[in-house]
């Protein structure tokens, strides 16, 4: 027996969504399972049906977060050009 | 997740923990938890859990008593929920470290509890709606408060059965409803049965049990207190089956404006007590259901196996 973690794909262009996991003896048991017990009512488009143990997890904060503030990749690292627009409006606008 | 990795004290490590889960934090089923909150909330689950199974059985006996194709269906589609969620929570308990065999083998044993409205008897078709109604009306109170449990995984999972739970409530109430508008022995047999089921239903949510007494609530496994959710109860259903034709068999019940909640006849918990170790009127005859049925039924459980141990 395995335990089989089961993604969900309600939507055509939503990606699958974890639900949950079924345990089973095999993949083709692992799949009947899963739409019994995750799509009883015809929920899903399509089931992943994945060995827990094919499943890496990956949570370490030190390896997921950066130690240093990185926001010259993010779009409001860059409120500044608000202040600046507004002060070549104004010089701009009082040239000739 | 709650990450106590830097703290090498077990003993501040489960302060640190449990005042997490206080200050609302969630836990996942690999984080380190200490040994009683895994406990509890293990428990809390498996009881939820054996209740689903066990409340299949009074529904089944009314499958084939439908009175009609209809009926008989949302009841067989109920019954096959229920069952759908049992496997979800027992699912839950295998994560936190107990086997399926040992949660059933304790189940059929006597020795887990389930709750008190499984241990009664059907006895007419009155039966199955007020339980499709009320008894699930009351477990959705409950259960939508179980969504902000501090174990994760079971706060994920009862959004799901909150769900599946929707149309459970309907059709009961579809029942009671087509009956009180029919003639006076429909109307009669609707009565008779909430006559019999009021009891058990105060019971439902247990005695008032402030925090301090109650690790389930302080540690938010659990997230509202019994008797509020039962004032919850109260509140939203005793109007709705007034207005209908039906006198609730108390005749204490009131709302006291002065004190803002409902006041009704003392329950005796020793009764819930005795009822969920077991002694209920029909507590015997569904646990001999599942012995019988469990025995029955290993020839599958080891076919499934390809003929290796024997899981329920």
């Amino acid at each position: 027996m395995a335990v089989y973690e089961v993604f969900r794909q309600e939507e055509l262009h939503e990606p699958p969504a974890h639900a949950g996991s079924v345990e089973a003896p095999n993949d083709e048991l692992a799949a009947q399972y899963a739409r019994e017990v995750y799509s009883r009512r015809g929920e899903a488009l399509r089931l992943w049906v994945v060995p827990r143990l094919a499943i890496t997890q990956v949570e370490d904060p030190d390896f997921l977060n950066s130690p240093i503030e990185r926001d010259y990749r993010m779009g409001q690292g860059y409120r500044i050009t608000v202040a600046k627009r507004r002060q070549l409006r104004s010089t701009e606008g009082t040239a000739s | 997740m709650i990450d106590l990795s830097h703290i090498d004290d077990t003993d501040i490590r489960a302060e640190e923990f449990l005042q997490a889960v206080r200050d609302g934090q969630q836990v996942e089923a690999d984080d380190w938890m200490p040994e009683e909150y895994r406990f509890r909330v293990s428990r809390f689950i498996e009881m939820h859990a054996n209740s689903e199974i066990m409340g299949a059985l009074p529904e089944r006996d009314w499958i084939l008593r439908a009175p009609t194709l209809q009926r008989k269906l949302a009841v067989t589609a109920k019954i096959q929920d229920e069952v759908g969620h049992a496997q979800l929570l027992y699912r839950l308990v295998e994560d936190l470290g107990k086997p399926r065999e040992q949660i059933y083998a304790d189940l059929i044993a006597g020795k887990s509890k389930f709750h008190n409205v499984f241990h009664y008897p059907t006895k007419s078709w009155g039966d199955v709606g007020i339980i499709a109604w009320l008894v699930d009306a009351a477990a959705v109170i409950s259960q939508a408060a179980l969504q902000r449990s501090s174990y994760a995984p079971y706060a994920r999972t009862m959004r799901r059965i909150c769900w599946e739970e929707a149309f459970h409530l309907k059709h009961g109430e579809d029942i009671v409803l087509t009956a009180m508008m029919g003639t006076q022995t429909q109307r009669e047999l609707i009565q008779e049965a909430l006559n019999r089921w009021w009891e058990p239903l105060m019971m439902f949510y247990g005695p008032p049990s402030p925090p301090e007494k109650d690790k389930d609530l302080d540690w938010h496994i659990k997230s509202k207190p019994n008797e509020s959710l039962r004032q919850e109860f109260l509140t939203k259903y005793v109007p709705r089956i007034r207005e209908i034709g039906l006198t609730i068999p108390d005749p204490e019940l009131r709302f006291d404006e002065a004190a803002g909640r409902w006041l009704y006849s003392e329950i005796d918990w020793d009764k819930l007590v005795a009822i969920s170790r077991g002694h209920g009127p029909a507590s015997e005859q569904r646990l001999g259901f599942r012995r019988l049925t469990y025995d029955e039924t290993a020839w599958v459980r080891s076919a499934i196996n390809g003929g290796n141990e024997l899981v329920a």
